[in-house]
């Protein structure tokens, strides 16, 4: 009994991040040395969803992953790549899901189709309504 | 009256948003973030030991002809302890296994292999979590299938239970 009171304290124990081993890499946490460079970083790491804490960009998050993500970013840019180069080597492993900007193809078409289709339909019964009214 | 139906129309879009909501409620939500690279070959890695009396890891240990698991584990994640056992089953099958530690000491790993057993032919570390960005892996414990040309072909995400065993040694057989 004793034994699995511990078993119980000690999973439901909360750790905190910095009890987890290992240091972020170097450039999770360390802005680029050419200012427009590390604000091109900026932008795309507020455009990525961090893996795991789902609802937050990596550049919000504290999770570790986030932290690898955000070196990955920095080193990537920091090289010359660009950002679309960077965004499609992360979709590539885990796929559309990975940026808050769905893609306009495929079912992601029916998200930026959607509003314009809405509006249309609305605009067209306001018309109608309007001309009841005229005549 | 030609317009009549159109009265219909709001009620319609209720019932519909109605049966989203309610399929949202019925149906729990998939929160895993699958890899992508299923189906795609063992990205490039190479890994330095992950403690003492331990080797490296690198994707080159792996195209050998030979299908293998990788198994992606932590000292510090409470599911990996629970996985170890069936870890150490699906071994006694005949199944190599290769893993990769996550952000861990050596000393940790030491004391993690000594308490749960060591299923592992080789085990690299991970230190800053790149190799598992460029595995598409999202946490751990994760274990990926790779065929004996070094391609992955099956992730599984979470940890291994009794009754996972049976068809991951399955699959892997097949892929030979």
């Amino acid at each position: 009994m004793k034994r699995f009171v511990i078993a119980c304290a000690l999973a439901f124990s909360i750790v905190p991040a910095a009890a987890q081993e290992g240091l972020p890499p170097p450039l999770a946490n360390q802005q680029l040395a050419d200012p427009a460079q590390e604000a091109r970083a900026l932008e795309l790491m507020q455009r990525l969803r961090c893996i795991q804490c789902q609802g937050q960009s990596i550049h919000d998050s504290d999770a570790p992953i986030a932290a690898a993500m955000r070196h990955e970013v920095r080193e990537r840019i920091k090289a010359g790549q660009s950002e679309a180069e960077i965004e499609s080597w992360l979709i590539e492993r885990y796929g559309d899901w990975i940026s808050f900007a769905p893609p306009a193809s495929g079912s992601g078409l029916i998200l930026w189709l959607l509003p314009i289709l809405v509006l249309g339909g609305a605009l067209l019964v306001a018309r109608g309504r309007f001309r009841k009214r005229e005549a | 009256m030609k317009k009549n139906w159109l009265i219909w129309a709001p009620l319609a879009l209720f019932a519909f948003l109605g049966g989203i909501f309610l399929y949202g409620l019925v149906e729990p939500k998939d929160e895993y973030v699958r890899s992508n690279l299923v189906g795609r070959p063992l990205p490039e890695f190479a890994l330095p030991a992950a403690t003492e009396g331990v080797q490296g890891l690198s994707n080159t240990d792996f195209a050998d002809g030979k299908p293998r698991m990788l198994n992606i584990f932590a000292s510090w994640c409470l599911p990996c302890k629970a996985e170890a056992p069936f870890l150490e089953q699906i071994k006694e099958a005949g199944v190599e296994i290769h893993a990769i530690a996550i952000r861990d000491k050596p000393e940790d790993v030491a004391a993690f292999l000594a308490e749960h057993g060591n299923p592992f032919v080789r085990i690299g570390a991970d230190m800053d979590m790149l190799i598992q960005l460029k595995l598409g892996s999202s946490g751990v414990p994760e274990t990926y299938l790779i065929d004996g040309k070094g391609r992955i072909i099956h992730q599984h995400i979470g940890d291994i239970r009794a009754e996972h065993v049976e068809p991951l040694i399955a699959k892997l057989k097949e892929a030979k």
